[in-house]
């Protein structure tokens, strides 16, 4: 019954529900890809300096720890409301797991394979992106999947700093005790999250190298 | 500042509140999640179906999974702790499961050798062995859970949260800094202590 109401809520209001979907979608994007393009090289340029290493990790860990409403909350006094501002908080909530992953990934490669490339006369940008990286590849995308999760989740709490996306409706449905509306926005954003999961998960294994894969 | 001075029982309470679901729910997940994790450990089918099942509750929003509930349980605290437990499930049934089936067999056998009982094997060799990795679990399943409490004050659940919303919905910048900079306080010290908890474990067992 319920959800036959949210069905058709959704048939009477396409603008309304793709328009709040895609807002979702582009919000998630922004903010992964903000946070991979920043923690990546990050992660990469520190791996072999111990002391910024051993900072990043710590501050990184500590960051994790946050409650991301917490972080989305503390943007509106700072940022006002908006799509900018929960996309900042949304890739400030993404950072850790991908910079924690790109570090401790890229410090555990085998130092012999790394001798190994270096006397087979290997440059050092060489090693990194022929050697290094592959090897780290499922470990990072391990830590890019739980930032994706992470980021799709958080979006819909941007709803209540303004960001906009699938949130709306269920604020707007607990704030009217409409529960149909509140299902237009929880069963499409639950069925998003673990889409990601999947669709990340999948791109890891397709990610690792061949000669790594376990199966 | 000054709204802090002027309120500072009104921050205690939403503390306690926040403190109180949270603590309620990780005993009730810790106790399913052992039975669960014990019974996992043992059996490969159930563990990788428990772990498919918490795994999938795990990746739904917070926001979502209060919201999915509401029709079901209504709002206020049941919902929120119903939300809480199902959250670290996944976490701390993984960890009791795999804290168990990495204590060594030959420790095990040795234990059977002795002549002690499959319930004293469990709960003198495999439990103390494994408590490391649960208090990990444990520690992990904590934050989640401090973090999932905020969001719940929607809800009516109480909470931190609380002072967050009233802020947001009146435009009162001073509840928001209080309300999440407490909760980020209240996840940052539930985590060192847990974390050096779960150092001393290492420590002995090692």
């Amino acid at each position: 019954m319920l959800l036959l109401e949210a069905w058709q809520f959704i048939v009477d209001h396409p603008q309304r529900f793709f328009g709040a979907l895609s807002t979702h979608v582009a919000l998630s994007a922004a903010a992964l890809g903000l946070a991979i393009a920043i923690a990546l090289p990050v992660g990469i340029l520190i791996a072999d300096r111990h002391r910024a290493a051993l900072i990043a990790i710590s501050a990184a860990n500590i960051g994790r720890t946050l409650p991301s409403l917490a972080v989305l909350a503390v943007a509106m006094p700072i940022l006002g409301t908006g799509f900018v501002p929960s996309l900042f908080a949304l890739t400030l909530l993404a950072l850790p797991p991908i910079l924690i992953n790109t570090c401790t990934a890229m410090r555990q490669v085998d130092p012999d394979i790394v001798d190994a490339a270096r006397g087979m006369g290997m440059t050092r940008t060489q090693i990194v992106r022929k050697v290094e990286l592959p090897i780290a590849t499922p470990v990072i995308f391990a830590g890019i999947r739980t930032a994706a999760v992470q980021v799709v989740s958080g979006a819909v709490l941007a709803a209540y700093i303004g960001g906009g996306g699938l949130g709306d409706f269920i604020t707007a449905g607990i704030a009217m005790m409409a529960l149909p509306q509140l299902l237009v926005g929880a069963i499409p954003a639950t069925l998003l999250s673990i889409g990601t999961d999947r669709l990340f998960g999948h791109l890891q294994k397709v990610l690792t190298p061949a000669g790594m894969r376990t199966r | 500042m000054k709204w802090l001075r002027n309120n500072w029982d009104q921050v205690l309470t939403a503390l306690g509140e926040h403190i109180v679901i949270s603590f309620t729910s990780l005993a009730i997940a810790f106790a399913l999640s052992l039975a669960i994790g014990i019974w996992a450990a043992r059996n490969d089918r159930v563990f990788r179906w428990s772990i498919a099942v918490s795994g999938l509750l795990y990746t739904i929003p917070t926001l979502a999974f209060l919201a999915l509930l509401i029709p079901i349980v209504g709002l206020g605290k049941s919902n929120a702790i119903i939300c809480m437990v199902a959250f670290s499930l996944m976490i701390m049934i993984r960890n009791v499961a795999t804290g168990i089936r990495e204590v060594p067999a030959d420790v095990v056998d040795a234990a059977r050798g002795m002549g002690m009982r499959p319930v004293e094997i469990l709960t003198r060799i495999e439990l103390p062995l494994a408590l490391p990795v649960i208090v990990a679990g444990l520690r992990i399943a904590t934050v989640t859970v401090i973090s999932v409490a905020v969001v719940a004050a929607y809800v009516n659940a109480g909470g931190l949260g609380t002072l967050i919303f009233n802020g947001i919905s009146n435009d009162f910048a001073p509840k928001i800094w209080v309300g999440a900079l407490t909760s980020c306080a209240l996840a940052v010290a539930a985590d060192f202590c847990l974390a050096s908890l779960e150092g001393r474990l290492r420590h002995r067992t090692d």
